[in-house]
């Protein structure tokens, strides 16, 4: 039984069948990497795990709960945390607060009303935050405005972000799409170190072979809307049934 | 000092200070100088601008905080003069429960319509504001005022009359007063050639409004405050780290109603009065107006908004073509008459197009409004290049 259990999962999209009858199996303390063609459905997969969209059929639980019908903020209180394909940060907020938002998600639940609390008092949740840009080598950034940053340093704080609410999951989606291949390794590097350090368990969505095969301990490559494969990497790139679905083999 | 850093604490001593000597501030020229029609230091003006300050403050928790743009803040502030002018009716003149009543009235009143319009953002929820606040003032208007049920008082406003119970009055003052201290007492202190007017009514409405700004500052300071900001920047961020927009942006909506109802309710203190045009939807957007112009999202921003345009809206507007002649006499007549004919569109009645004006070139110009001009002229004299820090980290023109 792994962590996150998906059974049965439909979703259509008027005369789309965007997702058919999906079942998945993340166990604990895997990085496990969904690929597949433009259009085979990963996002909306996604989409359905984090409560923004809802399949037709279906179930998803979480460490044995069902996570349909909760909205995104409900499901992150319950430990998943998302990773966006372009960074999502508060970009007019500085780095420091962009984490320090996290931080209150984290200890103070979804909603607090709290309005005459000092920030400057809040002690505990001022470490956590510097530890945290400690963490991700960001510690000199930490007055920056989040927009002036890089799109490789934005990534970076939204991990940040993420990192410091302890997910039990994390789910990310295209993480190194439109990066230099500088900011690309970086950003391995630092995946990579999430998963010895933390331990972490990780559904990565992804484009560029490089970074899934640098990360992943195991593969599941979805074509239109079905998985037709899961494996292990190395036994993922020999496998006919991939080439096809890459190569074109679904237009015959 | 009072939970706030060295900073902070600077800022609200200078608004304090600045309150409490407005009538001496506000009144720079001797009082029979040609220039004494430009001194705002009379106890009617002075009060606009402080509830006005209020009204501004409150609304920028909401507009400058979360960016959620309500067309209907009048409506709160209508609800709060109705409900104080009741109390003046119905218990005596004392103006406590008359305040108390107007605050927790918009509350309520702001819980309910503001339950219905967060649910849409955007124009949505500007235009679902804006219906709100005509609704307000129709039924103030006309539908809650017939025989059998005259809440408002139609267009005569609602107003206090002879044979209305007050029945905690007794003997006590016929004009609205604090525990025997009628609002409309006025101490004047001649000093040479000027007289400087000390009003109880201001200092009760600065009293008030040096609280407002006191508790907007400890929310801008607040975790919830950063929640506010963030639910501006990026609402989808927000949701996926686990909080719920909703209930913050409630909460700042009743927060900023409340803010409305105590402005309301003062109007009422000033001048026990409330008509159905104070919830109109020009008034709503008075305070849009005020807040942009004086600098969205800051602290200060709000009060010297609503200063500059209560401002205006009197001064400029007593300016009569009489006026305006006396001050070209000493021009041969033909040019006299020539600048007064091109003058005299923008005061008196026409101020509106002077105000016009102005926010247009500040909206072009200062697009962070007159607290981004101040720090612009600050740093020029001081040749600093300070970084911003005041809330808004790089002010834009406000959508």
């Amino acid at each position: 039984m792994g962590i996150l259990e998906i059974k049965d999962i439909n979703k259509r999209f008027g005369g789309l069948q965007a997702l058919g009858d999906v079942n998945l199996s993340v166990e604990e303390g895997t990085v496990h990497a969904i690929i597949g063609p433009n259009g085979a459905g990963k996002s909306t997969l996604l989409n359905c795990l984090v409560g923004k969209l809802e399949p037709d059929t279906g179930s998803v639980t979480f460490e044995g709960k069902s996570i349909l019908g909760l909205k995104p903020h409900q499901i992150n209180q319950l430990g998943i945390s998302r990773v966006f394909q372009t960074p999502e940060i508060f970009s007019t907020l500085s780095v420091f607060e962009n984490v320090m938002i996290a931080c209150f998600a984290k200890r103070d639940g979804a909603f607090q009303l709290n309005p005459l609390t000092s920030i400057k008092g809040e002690k505990d949740i001022h470490e956590k935050v510097e530890q945290m840009l400690e963490d991700v080598n960001m510690a000199d950034k930490r007055d920056h405005v989040a927009a002036s940053m890089s799109r490789g340093d934005k990534r970076r704080l939204e991990m940040a972000m993420c990192l410091a609410q302890d997910p039990k999951l994390l789910l990310l989606d295209e993480p190194t799409a439109g990066m230099a291949r500088a900011d690309t390794n970086n950003t391995i590097e630092l995946l990579k170190e999430i998963e010895e350090k933390r331990g972490i368990t990780m559904v990565i969505i992804e484009h560029d072979m490089h970074v899934v095969f640098s990360l992943a301990n195991k593969i599941t490559v979805l074509a239109q809307g079905t998985p037709i494969v899961e494996d292990v990497p190395s036994k993922i790139k020999g496998n006919p049934k991939v080439q096809e679905a890459y190569l074109g083999g679904a237009h015959e | 000092m009072f939970g706030l850093d060295k900073r902070d604490t600077t800022l609200f001593l200078f608004v304090v200070a600045i309150t409490l000597l407005a009538p001496f501030l506000l009144n720079p020229f001797p009082t029979e100088s040609a220039l004494a029609q430009f001194n705002a230091g009379y106890p009617d003006l002075m009060q606009r601008f402080v509830i006005f300050g209020i009204f501004a403050i409150g609304f920028n928790i909401l507009f400058g905080l979360t960016g959620y743009l309500s067309f209907g803040h009048a409506a709160f502030l209508g609800v709060g003069s109705y409900a104080a002018v009741w109390m003046f009716k119905l218990l005596s003149f004392n103006i406590v429960p008359a305040i108390i009543l107007s605050v927790l009235v918009a509350g309520v009143f702001s819980l309910a319509i503001g339950y219905i319009c967060l649910r849409r953002s955007g124009i949505y929820f500007s235009i679902l504001t804006l219906a709100f606040a005509q609704m307000s003032f129709a039924m103030a208007y006309s539908v809650l005022s017939n025989p059998n049920f005259n809440l408002t008082n139609g267009e005569t406003g609602l107003q206090v009359y002879a044979d209305d119970p007050q029945i905690l009055k007794g003997d006590g003052p016929d004009f609205t007063h604090l525990f025997g201290l009628e609002m409309n007492t006025t101490k004047t202190l001649e000093l040479g050639a000027w007289a400087f007017q000390f009003n109880a009514g201001f200092y009760v409405c600065a009293f008030f409004m040096i609280i407002a700004f006191y508790i907007a500052m400890r929310i801008f300071r607040s975790p919830f405050g950063l929640m506010l900001r963030a639910i501006k920047t990026n609402q989808t961020r927000l949701n996926y780290t686990g909080l719920n927009s909703r209930p913050y942006t409630l909460a700042a909506f009743v927060i900023s109603g409340m803010y409305a109802g105590l402005a309301g309710g003062l109007l009422a203190v000033t001048d026990p009065l409330a008509g159905a045009e104070r919830m109109q939807w020009t008034a709503s957007g008075e305070v849009v107006l005020m807040t942009i112009l004086g600098g969205a999202g800051t602290l200060l921003g709000p009060i010297l908004g609503a200063a500059f345009i209560k401002y205006f809206e009197n001064i400029f507007s007593k300016i009569n073509d009489t006026v305006l002649h006396s001050w070209f006499s000493f021009m041969p007549e033909s040019i006299d008459n020539f600048l007064v004919a091109i003058l005299y569109p923008f005061v008196g009645k026409g101020w509106h197009l002077t105000l016009g004006l102005m926010f247009m070139l500040i909206v072009i110009f200062l697009p962070g409004g007159l607290v981004d001009g101040g720090q612009r002229l600050w740093n020029r004299i001081t040749g600093k290049n300070r970084t911003q820090a005041e809330p808004v980290a790089n002010p834009k023109p406000a959508e």
